[in-house]
């Protein structure tokens, strides 16, 4: 399948009505997510014939994605958000499926080794602090081959240096933009998703990271 | 949910550590729906799968029978595959519930989703 393609696919994905900010829900673009699996699959094989594993999957862009080129799992601790994204499945006919459970405490001890990449636009742990080193620890030690991560560039050392402590290598992606509004909001590409969002955006870097085993 | 989420779902349950897998399924509502056929993700998948489990669940749900063992030359083994494809991939349970064998924690199934999230006093 074509980037092109597959960017025009996700278009038609809903996104999060009501976003609870609690969980920083910020939909990941159709064209960022397309972005992503897409050099997942091409340069790194991957996606195609693996089982996936969307860490926060949200209204499932990058589960569907994902599903798209190869097969997966999504995991989400808010059930607004994982009706919609079956609804989103249902609607391209993918067959997939979600579970409903906060990653931050569960023990997914059976599920090692069994995902093969797990793929997460985590939220940044702005709300809750640390909840994104949290779930990019246990998706590392869940995944059997490699993680997909986007966090904040200004986090980037700390992240290389967890990641040499957990024995995986970390490599940079892609340098992206994302925006921020007030202090502790951030959005890809889509303004004005919260009400208060009435201040001029402020663009703060992204990396889009690939941890391997 | 299909059953290749169920052969990995755990009670997760606090201080529940031992017999907490496999969920033991009742009251489901199972619904077939066709999905694109992938011997590739089988194959690569065949070594994952719990097997014993998902030959019980599958006789449990009523579906039709895969062998009790992962036949020899199950990767060229195209009825195998096909009636794995079946039961792994193409089963959905719509509704129903899943007790833990251990401490009997309940997790529903709703409109395909298993509910996981567990109460404060349970974490």
């Amino acid at each position: 399948m074509k980037l092109k393609e597959l960017e025009g696919i996700l278009q038609d994905c809903a996104v999060f009505s009501d976003p609870k900010i609690q969980y920083e829900q910020y939909p990941t673009t159709a064209h960022l997510a397309a972005r992503m699996l897409y050099t997942a699959d091409t340069v790194y094989d991957d996606i195609e014939d693996k089982v996936i594993g969307d860490f926060g999957c949200g209204c499932g862009v990058l589960s569907i994605a994902a599903n798209i080129l190869g097969a997966g799992i999504g995991f989400d601790i808010d059930p607004d958000a994982v009706a919609i994204a079956q609804e989103n499945c249902d609607q391209f006919d993918i067959s997939m499926d979600f579970v409903l459970t906060d990653l931050t405490q569960a023990r997914l001890d059976r599920f090692k080794g069994q995902i093969d990449t797990i793929i997460m636009n985590p939220p940044f742990g702005t709300k809750t602090k640390g909840v994104d080193m949290v779930l990019l620890k246990k998706a590392i030690e869940i995944a059997g081959t490699s993680v997909y991560s986007l966090h904040k560039t200004s986090t980037r050392d700390h992240i290389m240096k967890k990641a040499k402590e957990w024995g995986v290598g970390c490599e940079v992606l892609a340098e992206l933009k994302a925006s921020l509004y007030y202090q502790y909001m951030y959005i890809f590409d889509v303004p004005m998703m919260y009400k208060f969002h009435k201040k001029k955006s402020v663009d703060i870097a992204v990396d889009f990271l690939r941890f391997s085993k | 949910m299909r059953l290749i989420t169920h052969n990995l779902l755990q009670c997760h349950v606090k201080n529940c550590n031992s017999n907490n897998f496999p969920l033991k399924i009742e009251d489901a509502q199972v619904e077939l729906i066709e999905a694109d056929y992938n011997p590739e993700f089988l194959v690569n998948m065949l070594p994952k799968i719990d097997w014993p489990v998902l030959v019980n669940t599958a006789k449990q749900l009523g579906l039709p029978e895969i062998p009790a063992q992962v036949p020899e030359d199950a990767e060229n083994n195209e009825a195998f595959l096909q009636g794995l494809h079946s039961v792994l991939l193409e089963t959905h349970i719509q509704q129903g519930r899943m007790i833990c064998p251990g401490c009997g924690h309940v997790f529903n199934i709703k409109e395909g989703i298993p509910n996981m999230l567990l109460a404060e006093h349970e974490i």
